[in-house]
């Protein structure tokens, strides 16, 4: 998640299958805590928590998950570009 | 094994203020089952610092590396080869792990990552808790298995104290009274008689009252 933020994207979707229904039993579930870790990391550092979202869903809700992308894509333009990308512009 | 937390971010960057290029160095023994510094840990504790400080305006240059342990001379040597190369290294092994790559690098400044813990176990994923505080004369084998330097919150030896109420300590509700959990566990062993057996005063001399102990092993060196 965080490597993501360092090769330059705005914000980072994570999707998971729904809660209670997940192959690996608590995957998701555990997956939902490192979420919250790293949101709390890129607060702290200044790039904000709402950076990075999980999401559930489940395989065959395609509609979902495009609502989900677009509903977090407007949200990542909202916040604009995060200052990593602002820090590498100014240096290029 | 060693337990430990990770220092706040706010405090490591602080740390790191007057460096651009540096080491962050994991260790593959207690801290790694702990989730404090093994590898993974390391990886994550990198790139924040490197997210950190280029949102800052100043990057950092980070080598990532893991050693098998910290505490042990001939890991600590794999390092040598470029650890001039960088101007400081954190590390997040335990406290000892840091002190002897200190020791042993004595031109670069060592800073540590994690604040060390306490002896524990895993009582579940992600949950530790204190067993031991090596006190250098275990006296188990007279109190059902369960450690009255540690599990009492006065280390008494002949609880328990007044302060305990139906079989929690007087510091915390959430704590139970080792004193309680030992009389439990030796009633139900039968083994009651064990009481009268603790010494009436515990000698210290072996914990850490003389100073840093050092532990020699003639038929091994
Ligand atoms: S350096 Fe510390 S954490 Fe690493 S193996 Fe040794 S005692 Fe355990
Ligand atoms: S009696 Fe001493 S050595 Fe034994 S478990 Fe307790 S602190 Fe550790």
């Amino acid at each position: 998640m965080l490597k993501a933020f360092e090769n330059g994207a705005d914000g980072v979707m994570v999707v998971g299958c729904l809660e209670g229904d997940c192959h690996y039993l608590s995957g998701n579930i555990r997956a939902k805590a490192r979420v919250k870790r790293v949101a709390g990391i890129v607060d702290k550092i200044g790039l904000g928590a709402g950076r990075i979202h999980m999401y559930n869903l489940s395989a065959g809700e395609g509609s979902k998950f495009a609502a989900y992308a677009n509903e977090f894509v407007e949200r990542i333009r909202e916040m604009g570009p995060s200052p990593i990308n602002v820090a590498r512009l100014k240096e290029a | 094994m060693i337990t430990g937390t990770p220092k706040p971010i706010e405090e490591i960057l602080e740390m790191l203020e007057p460096y651009d290029k540096i080491i962050v160095a994991g260790c593959y023994g207690c801290v790694t089952v702990c989730r404090v510094g093994g590898e993974k840990e390391v990886q994550v504790l990198a790139s924040t610092l490197r997210l950190a400080r280029e949102a800052a305006g100043r990057k950092i240059a980070i080598k990532e590396i893991s050693l098998e342990r910290q505490c042990d001379p001939e890991y600590i040597e794999q390092m040598r080869a470029y650890v001039q190369d960088y101007q400081a290294v954190l590390s997040i092994a335990c406290g000892a792990g840091i002190q002897f790559l200190a020791e042993k690098y004595t031109t670069t400044p060592l800073l540590p990552g994690i604040n060390t813990g306490f002896l524990g176990v895993t009582e579940r994923q992600g949950e530790w808790s204190e067993r031991c505080q090596g006190c250098g004369d275990c006296v188990l084998h007279l109190t059902g298995g369960i450690c009255p330097v540690t599990r009492c919150a006065k280390s008494l030896f002949h609880g328990p104290c007044g302060g305990s109420v139906q079989g929690h300590c007087e510091v915390s509700k959430d704590v139970p009274c080792g004193w309680q959990l030992i009389i439990d566990r030796l009633k139900a062993l039968d083994q009651m008689d064990n009481y009268t057996k603790l010494k009436p005063y515990k000698g210290w001399n072996t914990s850490r009252d003389g100073g840093p102990r050092r532990i020699v092993r003639e038929d091994m060196i």
